[in-house]
C-alpha cells in the first residue's frame, strides 16, 4: 500500500452527536468526531468515560440513543455487526478455545465463502506478518499472552477491514512484550494501511501509538489533537490534569498571565480575555530552579530517576507542591529555599 | 432401582505420588484425615452399591429356583433369553423411548436455558427457582396429576370438547406418547440446569467476536455457542436418559401397567415372576447401555473444549 503523505485528510468515520444512556448514566453525551482514512486514532480517558461504549457502537454491539455514524459517508448504524467492514481486537482477545490458531484466523475468511486454498494462503501470510508461522496448529491455551494477542490481531486484520478497533491492546502484556508490541502495531498499521482506532485508559499507550487522540471524560470529548499538541496546549482543565504531570494554578486571566490572589501574577500565554476564570499549567520540565524567580518555596522531596530528578517544592499559598523535573542529578537538598521560574511561552492558560 | 449412576468417586484413588516428601508424618496425618472425610462416602458406596451390584452380576450366571430364589448351577440361558424378541424388543423400545425423551428435552431445554442465561440477574434467579419448583412436590403425586389431566373426563378433554374442537373425548392416556410426556415432564429440569450452567459460563465476547468476524447469529450458534456448550449438552442428556431408561413408575401409571419399558420388566422379574437371575441379567444389560453412554459422554467432552479453561 502506498501511503500518500500530502493528500488532504479524508474522513473515514464520521460520528455526529452520538448519545447513549444507561439508566441515569450518560455513557456518551453528544459526541462528535471525525476519524480520518489511514490514521492511527486513540480514544483516551479514565474508565467509565464512554470510550468503550463508543467502540461497541462502532463494532455494532451497541446502538446509540441519538446521533449518526457514517463510514465512507454511508450509514454504519444501519448494518448489523456481522455485516460491518469493521473488526475488533478484544481486550480479552476472545479467541475461540475450541479452534486452532489457524481455525481462529480462518473463521472470518470462511464467512466470506472464499475458496479453501485462498483461505489457507491468507492465513499463512498473516501468521508470517505477526510472526507466528509454525504455530498454526496450536490451541489458544497453549500460547503465551503475547502470542495470543498476535493471534487476535491476525484474526482481526486478515479480513482487511476498513476500520480496525483495538480495545486496550497492550494492557494485558508485561512491560517488555508491551514495548515490542507497540512498535509492531505501528509497523503493521503502516504495512496494511488500515485505519486503526485504539481505546485505552493508558496515556502513554495512546501518546506513543496514535497520530491523533480524542481525550474523553464523563461521556464527552474534551479535546482531539496530536499527542504533542495535547501535551503542550491542553484545551480544558481535565486534559491539563490528565495528560502527563502538570503544575496547575487557579486564578483569573490577565493580559500577560494569571492572577492568583495568594501568589501574584504568574506569566503565561494563551489569549484569554482578561478577567476570565482560568487555570495556568506549567510542565515540571519547564520549571527552572534558581536563586530567585516567580515563586519561592522550600524543597520538600528529591527523587533521582537516573536520567532525571524530580523535585517537589512547597510554595506558601499553594496547596500542592510544585513539581520540577531537572536533567540528571541535582544538588538541591530537602529543606533548601529555592526560587522557581518559567518563561511565559511554556505556560498555558486554560479557561475553567 | 438398578440404574443409580455408578460413577466412581473422583480422586478416591488419586493420591499425590510426589517422591521424597520430607514430611512423612504429616503425609500420614493427611491420609488419615482424607480417610475420615471419604470413609463414610466410600463405606456407603461399598455397602449399598458395590455389594448389590456384585450380587446382580453374580446372579446372571445361575438358574432360578422353582419357587423363586437362586439355584447355584451355572448357565448361560439368561443371556440367551435376553435376545429372545419378547424381551429384547422391550429393551430396544425402552432405549428408543428414553432417546426420544432425551432429544425432545434437549430441543425444549436448550432454548429455555439459553434465554434464562441471558436474563437480568434477578429474573435469572426467579426462572431457575421456577425450573426446580416441581421437585418440591412428591413425584408420584405429580405423575398422578397427569392421569387426572389426560383421562377421558379429564381437564384436557373437557376443555377441548367445551371449546367444540372435538366431539368425543380423546384417548390420551396409556400409550407411548403419554409415557414420553410424563418422562419429559419429570426430567426436563435435569436437562435445563446443566445446559444453563454451560451457557451461562460461556464468555459473551466469544459470540461478539463471531459476529464481528462476519458470522450471522445462526452461524455463531452452530460454530461457537453449541460446540462450547457441548459438555453441558452431554451432561444434560445423560441426566435425562439414565432415569428415563430405568423408569418403571411412569410407564406403570401413565402407560397402563403393561410391561412396556425395561424398568417394568425388571421389576416384574424380581417381584412377580420371581426370576432373580433373569431380572439381574436385564438389569445388567441396562447398566451396560448406561456405562457405554457415559464413556461416549466422557470421550466427547474431552475432545471438545475440554482444554478451554483448564489453564486460564
Amino acid at each position: 500500500m502506498s501511503a500518500v503523505p500530502d493528500a488532504p485528510p479524508r474522513t473515514l468515520v464520521g460520528i455526529e452527536g452520538v448519545s447513549r444512556r444507561f439508566g441515569e448514566v450518560a455513557a456518551l453525551d453528544d459526541v462528535s468526531l471525525d476519524i480520518r482514512q489511514g490514521e492511527f486514532f486513540a480514544l483516551l480517558g479514565p474508565s467509565g468515560c464512554g470510550k468503550t461504549t463508543l467502540l461497541r457502537i462502532l463494532a455494532g454491539f451497541e446502538a446509540p440513543d441519538a446521533g449518526r455514524v457514517t463510514l465512507d459517508g454511508a450509514d454504519l448504524l444501519a448494518l448489523p455487526a456481522h455485516r460491518r467492514p469493521v473488526n475488533l481486537m478484544f481486550q480479552s482477545y476472545a479467541l475461540f478455545p475450541h479452534m486452532t490458531v489457524a481455525g481462529n484466523i480462518a473463521y472470518g475468511l470462511e464467512r466470506e465463502r472464499l475458496p479453501r486454498a485462498e483461505v489457507r494462503a491468507k492465513v499463512e501470510e498473516v501468521l508470517a506478518t505477526v510472526g507466528l508461522s509454525g504455530q498454526a496448529g496450536r490451541r489458544p491455551h497453549q500460547l503465551s499472552g503475547g502470542q495470543r494477542q498476535r493471534v487476535a490481531l491476525a484474526r482481526a486484520i486478515v479480513k482487511r477491514p476498513r476500520l480496525l478497533l483495538l480495545d486496550e491492546p497492550l494492557s494485558a502484556l508485561d512491560k517488555k512484550v508491551r514495548a515490542e508490541m507497540q512498535l509492531e502495531l505501528k509497523r503493521l498499521q503502516h504495512e496494511v494501511g488500515i485505519t486503526f482506532v485504539v481505546v485505552t485508559h493508558d496515556q502513554e499507550e495512546a501518546m506513543s501509538l496514535a497520530d491523533r487522540i480524542a481525550v474523553m471524560e464523563a461521556g464527552r470529548v474534551q479535546q482531539v489533537d496530536q499527542p504533542v499538541r495535547l501535551y503542550e496546549r491542553p484545551a480544558t482543565p481535565f486534559v491539563a490534569g490528565f495528560i502527563g504531570a502538570n503544575n496547575l494554578f487557579e486564578g483569573t486571566a490577565a493580559g500577560d498571565g494569571l492572577v492568583v490572589p495568594a501568589l501574584g501574577t504568574l506569566p503565561g500565554g494563551g489569549g484569554l480575555a482578561a478577567g476570565t476564570p482560568a487555570l495556568l499549567g506549567v510542565r515540571p520540565e519547564s520549571v527552572r530552579l534558581g536563586e530567585a524567580g516567580i515563586l519561592t518555596g522550600t524543597v520538600a522531596d528529591v527523587s533521582f530517576y537516573g536520567g532525571v530528578s524530580h523535585i517537589a517544592v512547597r510554595v506558601p499559598g499553594h496547596d500542592r507542591p510544585i513539581l520540577v523535573a531537572a536533567q540528571g542529578a541535582t544538588r538541591v537538598r530537602p529543606g533548601a529555599e529555592v526560587g522557581l521560574g518559567w518563561s511565559a511561552a511554556d505556560a498555558v492558560l486554560i479557561a475553567r | 432401582m438398578t440404574t443409580e449412576h455408578d460413577i466412581a468417586p473422583p480422586g478416591a484413588a488419586a493420591r499425590p505420588t510426589t517422591g521424597r516428601a520430607p514430611r512423612r508424618p504429616r503425609a500420614l496425618g493427611g491420609a488419615a484425615a482424607r480417610l475420615a472425610f471419604l470413609g463414610p462416602g466410600i463405606g456407603y458406596l461399598i455397602v449399598l452399591l458395590i455389594v448389590p451390584l456384585a450380587l446382580i452380576v453374580g446372579y446372571t450366571v445361575f438358574r432360578r429356583g422353582r419357587f423363586g430364589g437362586v439355584v447355584y448351577e451355572a448357565t448361560t440361558e439368561n443371556f440367551t433369553r435376553l435376545f429372545d424378541p419378547l424381551y429384547f424388543d422391550i429393551v430396544v423400545s425402552s432405549v428408543r423411548t428414553a432417546t426420544l425423551t432425551t432429544l425432545i428435552a434437549l430441543l425444549i431445554g436448550y432454548p429455555t436455558a439459553y434465554v434464562i442465561a441471558g436474563l437480568p440477574r434477578k429474573w435469572k434467579t426467579i426462572a431457575l427457582v421456577a425450573i426446580v419448583l416441581p421437585f418440591w412436590t412428591n413425584f408420584l403425586i405429580r405423575v398422578y396429576a397427569w392421569v387426572i389431566l389426560l383421562s377421558g373426563p379429564g381437564l384436557v378433554n373437557e376443555t377441548l370438547t367445551g371449546a367444540g374442537l372435538i366431539d368425543e373425548p380423546l384417548q390420551l392416556l396409556y400409550n407411548q406418547g403419554t409415557i414420553v410426556t410424563g418422562l419429559l415432564y419429570s426430567y426436563l429440569p435435569l436437562m435445563v440446569l446443566p445446559l444453563y450452567a454451560a451457557i451461562e459460563r460461556l464468555d459473551p465476547q466469544l459470540r461478539e467476536a463471531s459476529a464481528n468476524l462476519g458470522a450471522r447469529p445462526v452461524r455463531t450458534f452452530w460454530s461457537v455457542t453449541l460446540p462450547l456448550t457441548l459438555p453441558g449438552v452431554l451432561t444434560g442428556c445423560v441426566f435425562v436418559f439414565v432415569p428415563c431408561l430405568g423408569n418403571f413408575v411412569i410407564p406403570e401409571i401413565l402407560g397402563g401397567g403393561r410391561s412396556i419399558m425395561v424398568g417394568n420388566l425388571i421389576r416384574d422379574q424380581f417381584l412377580k415372576a420371581r426370576d432373580w437371575p433373569f431380572g439381574s441379567t436385564l438389569a445388567l444389560a441396562v447398566i451396560a447401555v448406561l456405562v457405554l453412554l457415559l464413556f461416549v459422554q466422557a470421550w466427547a467432552a474431552r475432545i471438545n473444549g475440554g482444554a478451554e479453561d483448564r489453564r486460564a
